[in-house]
């Protein structure tokens, strides 16, 4: 009797680890079949036109994805310019002046709401203050939607990483008798540096695979553009306008832009992770 | 000046008026004296004006979010007036008709989350449980990576990879299996996209959220708690089942409800294998339409008299939906923090 109960414990054990074992080989095994996937699919589109030429119509052969990946450097471009001191500095606020006021911490929900809010919805808000009431899609309007998914980003870990900063680090600028803004930007910010490069890093890698805001603010554009007026050609747009199609040599094309993307996202990602492990210098 | 660590800081400090003064004022001021008062004063004004600008970025984030939500009620209300709370239970979504109703896209939205969720659950909570049990401490870190880049995979990818990798197989080999099984959710033909295809993927795509979240709050159970299991001779499994989840449960469940966030609001994904079909039917793996993958279709073709307004609605619909549930697991997570903290 003593040693069934015994047993039966070990074999639950076992099976809840082996179980366990499994989930983790699932989600690696997710990882490395999207990967193998999207090589195996995608560096095959990769050559000279990809690059250089514009979207194909449909049925004419050849043709590349230059026009979506210029938009896209242009649109994910711009909104970093923004979003990244629109970000610091409102993390800066709520790390060194909003530590206790009401307003902060509704700013604070707010950007973690805003973090995982569906960009779908980012897309509506701007279509109705950016495209409707100019009249036409443009890459601007693109360029808001990416910010305002940008900035949420840039103020949690900008703010985050503020607060690793040891007081004492502070106090001994205040001794010295800089001024408070001194103090948080050349001192605070300073030290915490690499993890603020790492928040604008994620951000960037963020926006450049958002695809659902940009569906109805940049639309696409066959056309090679850098007016930023205009529809705008932009990588994800294209990728899932030309996946979605029939034509055999445009699904290629989306491949080779998924392919791009994920490679550059994932790099991205990669250098981030390297760049924060060292969060506060010291 | 010991000031290595952040560089210019002599430039930027004060030189005291007179060694040894301790700050009495005198009556004779020398011109050191006014320049130090001149120098203080400029540093206040720039003080104030540093604080102004950082609020005001912070405010315009707060106005920002706002300005999303009085938007979406604004566009949406030609549509809320015109159908009222029957735009909620409104089986009907035919843009040839100039009828909407909502029903077939949160059925769409709210069946796809629930099988993300019933599968992404227990594979998180496995490699939770491996990353903070079994793993070797070696291999943590690299492991944990990995899973965190899969989150770091932008949708359209997965969206990408499912239509043209997962919803062949789903077609090929489990369809027909489940099929076999002759439940009514698991009938009629194997098309490889719909309902139940969108919501693999979407388990997917929830996974390195939900088991990052249960990783990190594993971690707080205090190791003298779990030593005492072990001690009094628990396996492993056991300390995990009486030990370390009802310590964790608050933190588990946010992890869970902000899991649920993303697969409610996911767009790309759902919409390259939804099927996007504006009809509820029994089974599972008959196409449909979520909220998301409804404003992806359509929006940009769509009539500005009342289907814009319609999808508009929808938005709010999912806005709303999704405020609840991100801020539900906010406050569980931030709260399974504080007691981690104490």
């Amino acid at each position: 009797m003593e040693s069934s109960i015994y047993r039966r414990r070990l074999i639950t054990n076992r099976v809840g680890m082996i179980l366990s074992g499994i989930a983790m080989a699932v989600g690696l095994a997710g990882l490395t079949w999207i990967l193998w996937t999207l090589l195996y699919n995608g560096l095959s589109a990769f050559g000279y036109d990809f690059f250089f030429n514009s979207t194909p119509a449909p049925g004419s052969p050849g043709g590349g994805m230059a026009n979506a990946i210029v938009g896209s450097l242009l649109m994910v471009g711009a909104s970093t310019l923004v979003a990244t001191p629109v970000g610091i500095l409102a993390g800066i606020y709520l790390a060194e002046y909003g530590a206790t006021s009401r307003f902060a911490a509704a700013t604070r929900f707010v950007v973690d709401i805003m973090l995982s809010a569906p960009s779908i919805v980012i897309g509506l808000f701007v279509y109705a203050v950016a495209v409707a009431t100019v009249g036409h899609f443009s890459g601007w309007a693109g360029s808001i939607a990416l910010g305002l998914i940008a900035v949420p980003v840039v103020v949690r870990t900008t703010e985050n990483m503020l607060n690793l900063v040891p007081g004492s680090l502070r106090e001994a600028a205040f001794a010295l008798g800089a001024p408070r803004w001194r103090v948080n930007t050349a001192v605070a910010l300073r030290a915490v540096k690499g993890g603020v490069v790492t928040g604008v890093l994620l951000s960037v890698a963020r926006m450049i695979g958002e695809t659902a805001p940009l569906l109805f603010t940049a639309l696409n554009n066959q056309f090679f553009t850098t007016d930023m007026g205009q529809p705008m050609a932009n990588l994800p747009v294209v990728i899932y306008n030309f996946a979605m199609s029939p034509y055999a040599d445009w699904q290629e094309l989306a491949w080779g832009g998924a392919a791009l993307i994920a490679l550059v996202v994932l790099g991205i990602n990669i250098a981030a992770r390297m760049l924060f492990r060292d969060p506060v210098r010291s | 000046m010991a000031a290595s660590a952040t560089g210019d800081v002599t430039d930027m400090t004060l030189h005291p008026p007179v060694q040894g003064s301790q700050g009495e004022t005198r009556p004779h001021t020398s011109e050191a004296d006014r320049r130090f008062a001149r120098r203080v004063r400029r540093f206040a004004v720039q003080d104030k004006i540093f604080a102004w600008v950082t609020f005001s970025f912070a405010a315009l984030v707060l106005f920002t979010m706002a300005g999303l939500l009085v938007s979406l009620v604004f566009e949406a209300w030609p549509a809320l007036r015109e159908y009222g709370v029957g735009f909620l239970v409104g089986t009907t979504w035919s843009p040839a008709d100039d009828v909407f109703g909502a029903v077939i896209s949160i059925y769409g939205t709210v069946v796809t989350s629930a099988i993300a969720l019933l599968i992404g659950v227990p594979v998180s909570f496995g490699i939770a449980v491996f990353l903070t049990e079994i793993c070797p401490l070696r291999l943590r870190r690299p492991l944990g990576t990995a899973i965190e880049l899969l989150a770091g995979v932008p949708s359209i990818i997965y969206g990408i990879w499912g239509l043209f990798i997962f919803a062949p197989l789903i077609q090929e080999y489990v369809q027909p299996w489940l099929s076999a099984t002759g439940l009514p959710f698991f009938s009629g033909p194997p098309l490889g996209v719909g309902i139940f295809t969108a919501g693999v993927v979407l388990s997917l795509m929830v996974v390195p959220f939900i088991a990052s979240v249960m990783r990190d709050v594993f971690e707080t159970v205090p190791p003298v708690l779990k030593e005492s299991a072990y001690g009094i001779g628990c396996t492993t499994w056991e300390v995990i089942r009486h030990i370390v989840l009802p310590y964790t449960r608050v933190g588990v469940i946010g992890g869970i409800m902000l899991g649920l966030g993303r697969a409610l609001g996911e767009t790309m994904a759902v919409t390259f294998v939804i099927g996007n079909a504006n009809r509820i039917a029994g089974s599972l793996f008959a196409p449909g339409n979520s909220i998301a993958s409804t404003l992806a279709n359509e929006f940009a073709e769509a009539d500005p008299t009342l289907h814009i307004p319609s999808l508009y609605a929808l938005g709010l619909i999912l806005f709303l939906i999704t405020f609840v549930v991100l801020a539900a697991a906010k406050w569980l997570t931030d709260r399974s923090a504080l007691k981690a903290g104490r």
